[in-house]
């Protein structure tokens, strides 16, 4: 998780004290029989309390204390659950809260020549006397309009930069508080509405019409308002429910066998409703049909924490079944830049020789990799950069034309540049490229770097060898992933050669290399088509289709509008490594899930021996053997399952809200692991909880 | 337990597994339409069955045509078979001059049969003429096994076609099942059976001359056949000597053949395989109890050879094996050990509870038999589960209230146990982080749907029919003992109908239009609320992608997975029907050991 300062405590007091009014809010039974578990525990809530009245009026089928009870604790049971959805939708309310703030209505200055083209036209002023903008609030913009921002406005609308470069706060979106450059074309024209332009001017076209745009989409996401059943929660409320319907059968057909038993021998009572109710909710998977929505929302809001906004949970579910992970080179697996690693002499010439003349090109070379070169001469050599003003130097930088670039002193011309163009500078001094020089291009090209040749006149001094950094601990990862069944794939630029040493460097299963956005949509397809899932993150415009084909599409927050309209979900932070961590939450989210619909299942066997002795002792006295755990009467040992199902709720809540506890492995020793802990765990913790809860209900003279 | 009796039991077993290989993958062969030499000789009548049907047999169906088929095949076998027994007198084959058999028992008796459930509420040799018995039950006996096959292997090709929109063709998949395997079984059998001098024969019932002649009292009748009273209102009794007895004959062997092999169940005569003439030598009892796992085993491995993977067969075959072998020790130790009442009366119980059991087959070779006909939903019995001690009689119990997953049916077993394989992989795929499943099909929402469909649906029928059994005034008639057994005979009764096993816990009368009709309905449920959804089932994989395997794919054939099969199977039985047997078995258990 990057930003640790924005995760909340799970409880919060001010969201705990909003979640208790809701839970109480969301008994109404509309709410409720969306959730058919809870709305059965419901359902039997009302006749146990109906049932109370009628003991009170002395028509009782049991003392009217012991069914107020059990009435009360089923309340709780319902309510406990609430509690769980409440706390969930509390956190991304709270997010949501602060988005909002944000999307206050502002004063827009939407240009009076709707017509305005880019660069042809004299730039509009700000001035609105000068006729050039008039006054719009922002609600009421229209889509396609064209809007001047000036420096200190706020954004109205989603937009994209046609004209002009400014420097925009986006901290309200991403948290980030640096400010992002924004400029008209390329892969950084796209902005966001509710965001601060701190200096300069754009003028941008809105491609969102008011509350369509991308922080209200993420307020509504965030907020669950929109929330949607997943296919696999969907699936599993099948289960829940027909689990349900079988123990409500369970429970309801003991009723004739009870009647049935007891007429035919003449002794014992029947069992009273009260008992099957409270029979009923402890066998209903109540545990993981209480928690299953708060789980669910509580996925999405930890890739909220994660600073990723998933447009849908569908999208949060499909991360954990991915299969293939494609991953850009640059910026996922190398570090941005290349630097330089080593100086090769050429026959005959010093290696100080080399890396003095290397420095010296370098010295006004102000790129990532000249920079690297100085440094790295300085700590290997002890060169440092020296005083070479008196020497009359006339720095020749880098260009289209001449490909290379360096240093004129006085009489010395040193240059540095690709093989062929050094090759031809030193044959115009006539020099010449010696044959092992060559040999060391080829074998550092073979080796995944880039080769730089350094000459001085007509000399030929070595070669530089600039890599790629491969970023620390990333093959680890990949080794995890693998471990997790993910192939990992990475897509670059570069030429076959070079891409499989990083590859192999990386750890990486497979590359593609040379990569095209055609080549990228390709690729895609053809791991679909064997039936694989797909997750990639992208940028730029040209990503778009292959994003849009992508199971899981993480944009990049700086990227194209384009790319974030084809991805499903954005990335405020724009770290591609950030693909792993969305992989990982899908895979916790459905894990939680099936591990506590085990807990809950497991439940239910020690709760048969809580209750079955004690509803038919009276018929068949032998059936006390049953009572194991000893517990105290009849009517404490339903009494205790009953409060151990509906506390284990609240208990479960932080499991619920944060996640099952996730290590990368295989499937085989996750299975092992949580079956050891949720299912095992779910078969002992009740026989331990029951009959602490019926002693200190013994110890209190409770029963 | 002695050694002996484990030793029967191993060679039992081992021939069983040595079976299983050859027969499956023979099977593998017919259905996916390679003749082997054994094939071509039945090929003929195969071609016959589809120019007399009109049926084109390289003509595909999709589930919603196939389970039309399947559902139009078995209604016309019902009004068939309930109009041979309805207008049996007046039908040839009938040497005992039996009449008509009443409605309410045609219409359970032809519904049992064409469920596979072969449930008998009727003695066969003084109800079923040899007519009825040859034309209606037998060849029920047959199609009636071959459809739970032919369901079988549409949901296999559902796992093993991609992107199909097809399951096969039920026809086909019908003829094949029967024509080259329950046919040409059942032929060996029967010559194995009749060499063991199982009745085969269309002669009238023999009278012979008792070697001991029988003096008894019974009750005068007048007459209209009512017993006379004294004026204290009690029977006038007379003294009888019986000399001679009527030994009831037929065409048994052939269709108890049929009756072991495909899981039907239905004796000829109304004991069943505790009869002499049904089973006859030891030789013929080990022949008996080896043909009815027989198929079920072997599917396994055909499953696996047709969805290309046979690891995956095998681990179904484990896990019913286990199952099988703990619940066979389960039984044989409750009905060795006996119970301390029996001790208390003096009864020699070293050789174990005897009372319902042949002499000639002992304890042993009774619950091998009583596991393995209620493990598969065959319910022919060699010993008479209703005299098992408590825990005894639960085990068979509880094996049918399983769902009749654990071999089962021929057919139905391993499609019932396919099922609670998705539930398992459901739960257990996504504790692994994943959309669980099975051999590269994801399973969703729909499967979810179907698959709990079936699971619930026999569990339902056995606890709704139960209680409205138990509050009909019809069951007072019905149990024959006292509470908490009289409560374990309707509840047996219900399990067994509902999950299309057929055996009873004997004391229970059910030959009354109530129970005839009640329990006729739980057995059209447990079979066809099981048979439509695993049909739509295979229609739904069959048309999903594949997903291919990866580290990150829960492996299915683990013992790790077996394990939690076994658990699934067991814990959702056990919550099911727990309360249930609390008031039967167990309460009957608790209160016989507590004295």
């Amino acid at each position: 998780m990057t930003s640790q300062a924005k995760t909340r405590p799970l409880f919060d007091p001010p969201l705990v004290k909003q979640a208790v009014i809701d839970s109480l809010r969301k008994l109404d039974p509309r709410h409720q029989i969306r959730n058919p578990v809870m709305f059965t525990v419901l359902v039997g809530a009302v006749m146990t309390l109906l049932l109370f009245v009628q003991a009170v009026a002395g028509q009782g089928e049991a003392p009217a204390g012991f069914i107020l009870a059990i009435s009360l604790w089923l309340w709780f049971t319902v309510i406990f659950a609430n509690f769980a959805e409440a706390m969930a939708e509390g956190r991304g309310k709270a997010q949501a809260d602060t988005l909002r703030k944000s999307r206050q209505s502002t004063f827009a200055k939407v240009l009076v020549d709707q017509k305005y083209v880019p660069g042809k036209t004299k730039r509009p002023s700000g001035v609105v006397a000068d006729g050039q903008v008039e006054p719009y609030i922002s609600d009421d913009l229209k889509k396609e309009m064209i809007v001047l921002v000036e420096s200190g406005e706020i954004i109205p609308l989603d937009g994209e930069v046609i004209e002009g470069v400014a420097s925009v706060d986006e901290s309200a979106i991403t948290g980030e508080s640096a400010p992002v450059i924004r400029e008209s074309g390329g892969d950084r024209s796209a902005v966001t509405g509710g965001t601060r332009v701190l200096s300069d001017w754009i003028i941008i076209r809105i491609t969102a019409n008011p509350g369509e745009t991308f922080l209200d989409r993420m307020i509504s996401l965030v907020e669950g308002a929109k929330r949607q059943k997943t296919p696999n929660e969907i699936a599993l409320n099948i289960l829940l429910a027909v689990m349900t319907i079988v123990f409500l059968i369970v429970t309801a057909t003991l009723l004739p066998y009870s009647l049935f038993t007891v007429t035919t021998l003449g002794r014992g009572s029947v069992v009273t409703l009260t008992v099957l109710a409270a029979l009923f909710v402890c066998l209903a998977p109540t545990t993981i049909g209480g928690l299953l929505s708060a789980i669910g929302i509580a996925g999405m809001d930890r890739m909220i924490q994660a600073n990723v906004i998933a447009m849908s949970g569908r999208a949060v579910e499909a991360a954990g079944d991915v299969d293939v992970l494609l991953l850009d080179k640059t910026g996922t697996i190398t570090l941005g830049n290349r630097q330089a690693t080593e100086f090769i002499p050429a026959p005959g010439v010093r290696q100080e020789e080399l890396a003095d003349a290397a420095q010296l090109s370098s010295l006004a070379d102000e790129t990532p990799e000249g920079r690297s070169i100085v440094a790295l001469a300085k700590t290997k050599y002890g060169l440092r950069g020296r005083e070479i003003h008196d020497r009359n130097p006339q720095f020749i930088p880098f260009s289209a034309q001449t490909r290379m670039s360096g240093v004129d002193l006085d009489h010395l011309q040193i240059r540095k540049g690709a093989m062929d163009t050094i090759e031809r500078f030193v044959i115009s001094h006539r020099g010449h490229l010696p044959a092992e020089v060559r040999d060391h291009v080829f074998h550092i090209a073979k080796q995944g770097g880039t080769p730089l040749v350094v000459a001085r006149n007509e000399k030929v001094l070595g070669t530089i060898f600039l890599k790629d950094i491969v970023k620390g601990g990333i093959r680890e990862r990949f080794a995890q992933l693998r471990n997790m069944g993910i192939k990992t794939v990475m897509i670059t630029g570069d030429n076959p050669l070079t891409a499989a040493s990083i590859a192999a460097e990386a750890g990486v299963d497979d590359f593609l290399a040379e990569a095209t956005p055609e080549a990228k949509l390709k690729l895609i397809r053809q791991h679909q088509e064997g039936g694989r899932l797909v997750a990639m993150c992208g940028d730029g415009t040209n990503d778009a289709p292959a994003l849009a084909q992508a199971d899981v599409a993480v944009a990049m927050n700086t990227g194209t509008q384009a790319a974030k309209e084809a991805g499903n979900m954005v990335d405020l932070d724009s770290n591609p490594t950030k693909l792993i961590e969305v992989v990982e939450i899908g895979k916790q989210l459905l894990m939680t899930r099936g591990s506590l619909t085990t807990f809950s299942i497991a439940n239910d066997v020690s709760k048969y021996f809580a209750i079955i002795p004690a509803a038919f002792v009276g018929t068949y006295p032998a059936l006390s053997n049953l009572n194991i755990m000893g517990l105290t009467t009849p009517q404490s040992a339903i009494l205790s399952a009953v409060i151990f199902n509906a506390v284990v709720i609240i208990f479960l809540i932080p499991l619920a809200l944060r996640g099952v506890h996730y290590r990368p492995a295989k499937a085989q020793n996750l299975l092992v692991r949580n079956l050891l802990v949720y299912g095992l765990g779910g078969l002992i913790a009740p026989f331990i909880g029951i009959k602490l809860i019926d002693m200190l209900l013994a110890a209190l003279h409770l029963v | 337990m002695t050694s002996w009796t484990i030793i029967q039991f191993l060679i039992y077993l081992a021939v069983l597994l040595l079976c299983v290989k050859p027969l499956g993958s023979y099977m593998a062969g017919v259905y996916e339409g390679r003749l082997s030499r054994l094939g071509k000789l039945f090929h003929p009548l195969e071609k016959l069955i589809y120019r007399l049907g009109g049926i084109k047999a390289d003509l595909e169906m999709n589930w919603k045509q196939y389970a039309t088929a399947m559902l139009m095949f078995h209604v016309a076998g019902f009004v068939v078979l309930y109009l041979i027994q309805r207008f049996q007198g007046m039908l040839p084959l009938n040497p005992a001059q039996l009449g008509a058999v009443t409605p309410d028992c045609s219409f359970n008796t032809a519904i049992s049969f064409i469920t596979n459930t072969n449930w008998q509420g009727y003695g066969g040799e003084t109800t079923m003429s040899y007519f009825t018995q040859m034309s209606g039950l037998t060849v029920q006996n047959f199609v009636s096994a071959a459809s739970g096959m032919a369901i079988l292997v549409a949901l296999i090709r559902g796992f093993a076609r991609k992107q199909a929109n097809s399951i096969g063709n039920f026809w086909v998949d019908l003829t094949r099942s029967t024509v080259y395997i329950l046919l040409p079984l059942s032929i060996v059998l029967t010559l194995g059976l009749v060499s063991q001098g199982v009745v085969q024969t269309m002669k009238p019932y023999v009278s012979v001359a008792l070697l001991q002649p029988v003096t008894m009292d019974q009750p005068k009748l007048d007459d209209q056949g009512h017993p006379v009273k004294d004026t204290d209102d009690q029977p006038v009794m007379e003294q009888v000597t019986i000399k001679e007895q009527t030994l009831a004959v037929g065409p048994a062997a052939s269709q108890i053949a049929i009756k072991e092999l495909g899981t039907n169940g239905g004796g000829y005569f109304n004991v069943n395989s505790a009869h002499p003439f049904e089973n006859a030598t030891p030789l013929c009892n080990f022949l008996e109890m080896l043909s009815i796992l027989l198929i079920p085993a072997a599917l396994c491995y055909t499953f696996g050879k047709m969805v290309g993977d046979t690891r995956q067969g095998w681990a179904l075959l484990i896990t019913m094996v286990v199952v099988f072998v703990a619940a066979w020790v389960g039984c044989q130790m409750a009905e060795q050990n006996t119970h301390p009442q029996l001790a208390s009366l003096g009864v020699d119980t070293a050789v174990g509870n005897m009372e319902g059991k042949e002499a000639r087959f002992g304890v042993a070779n009774s619950t091998i038999w009583a596991t393995a006909t209620t493990c598969a939903s065959n319910g022919s019995v060699n010993s008479m589960h209703d005299s098992y001690t408590p825990l005894g009689g639960l085990i068979p119990m509880l094996l049918m209230q399983l769902g009749e997953v654990i071999f089962g049916g021929v057919g139905s077993g391993l499609y019932g146990l396919l099922v609670f394989v998705l539930i398992t992989v459901f739960i257990a795929g996504l504790m692994v982080g994943r959309t669980p499943e099975y051999l590269g099909k994801k399973v969703e929402a729909f499967e979810m749907k179907m698959s709990s469909l079936a699971v619930l649906a026999p569990a339902l029928a056995v606890l709704v029919g139960t209680a409205i059994a138990v509050m009909t005034t019809q069951i007072n008639a019905s149990i024959c003992n006292p509470l908490p057994h009289g409560f374990s005979q309707a509840l047996y009764a219900f399990s067994s109908a509902s999950n299309n096993n057929g055996s009873a816990f004997a004391g229970f009368g059910a030959n009354n239009p109530t129970m005839n009709l009640l329990l006729g309905l739980v057995m059209l449920l447990g079979r066809f609320w099981v048979k439509i959804p695993v049909i739509a089932l295979a229609g739904a994989l069959a048309s999903k992608k594949y997903v291919p395997t990866t580290d990150g794919t829960l492996p299915t054939h683990t013992p790790l997975f077996i394990g939690l099969l076994i658990s699934m199977v067991l814990i959702v039985g056990a919550l099911i029907f727990i309360p249930a047997l609390a008031l039967g078995p167990i309460a009957e258990h608790m209160e016989v050991f507590a004295g």
